[in-house]
């Protein structure tokens, strides 16, 4: 399969849109990555935060986002990864994961990506510079 | 209130990409694709061995930065970068560290913000680059003021 190197300039990957979030995805995620930060597990400790309740790691979203380029490791490998944390992900949100190529160059895909919610905001963003092996 | 530590790198510390550790990540991530889980496919793709995604770099220990003091609580991750020479490679070993690569204050709509920018670093044990991390770690004025005490 060499589907990126197919794609063109202004062309998209195949949306992904999660199972509502849930505190297991959570807790999975926490005890996966080593982050404990009880924001995103316990109530309490996330409504003292001054939160309206648990919210995901932005880490958890951005992992996710990843995986539109799994299928694509034998082509090449995602050598650069930026994302700003833009808004809160809640438990129940719905959430839709998005890659767009920008530009390409001979060895490079250079790739706008997004996470959005079920309102279309976007929660984290950032770009992906996916290198192609020769 | 943290310019002093500008500069200052934690001593490395030995990692191993383990297998274990690769697939509990995956599935936390909802991305238990063979590339990082089937050993069977890991020996036939172009890495002869499974691979780890790229967000995998948190689970490592990056050792301790003296005099960087963070709360555990209230901090806010603005933003995050890495960039990758190669993936990792299930198995191998690495020595990663750290180092506050910046940090400024700026008043912001909540009072006065602490910017903290954090890079990690990953390499073989010849001390060729594997990946880098970047994180910019934002510090609300309540926050700062809890450490000030």
């Amino acid at each position: 399969m060499n589907q990126l190197t197919l794609l063109e300039a202004g062309e998209s990957l195949e949306n992904v849109t999660l199972s509502p979030v849930s505190r297991l995805d959570l807790i999975k995620y926490a005890g996966a990555s080593g982050d404990y930060n009880p924001i995103h597990t316990i109530d309490e400790e996330a409504i003292k935060a001054g939160l309206p309740g648990i919210i995901a790691h932005g880490m958890w979203t951005m992992g996710n986002l990843a995986k539109l380029f799994t299928p694509y490791y034998e082509e090449g490998f995602i050598q650069d990864y930026k994302i700003r944390f833009q808004g809160m992900v809640r438990l129940d949100d719905v959430i839709t994961l998005q890659a767009t190529l920008a530009n390409k160059t001979d060895q490079h895909l250079h790739f706008d990506v997004a996470a959005s919610n079920q309102e279309g905001k976007d929660v984290i963003k950032g770009t992906v510079v996916f290198s192609q092996y020769e | 209130m943290l310019a002093h530590v500008i500069g200052k790198k934690s001593k490395p510390v030995k990692n191993v990409v383990e297998r274990g550790a690769v697939k509990k990540f995956a599935e936390s991530i909802g991305d238990l694709h063979p590339i990082f889980t089937c050993e069977e496919t890991g020996k036939q793709s172009m890495y002869n061995n499974n691979i780890a995604p790229p967000t995998f770099p948190r689970v490592f220990d990056y050792g301790t930065i003296e005099e960087l003091e963070l709360p555990a609580k209230g901090l806010i991750h603005g933003e995050e970068t890495f960039h990758y020479e190669r993936p990792l490679i299930v198995g191998e070993e690495i020595n990663c560290y750290a180092e506050v690569k910046d940090y400024y204050e700026r008043k912001g709509k909540s009072g006065e913000m602490g910017f903290l920018l954090l890079k990690r670093y990953g390499e073989d044990l010849e001390g060729n680059l594997i990946f880098t991390e970047e994180q910019v770690v934002i510090i609300t004025e309540a926050v700062r003021k809890e450490m000030m005490v």
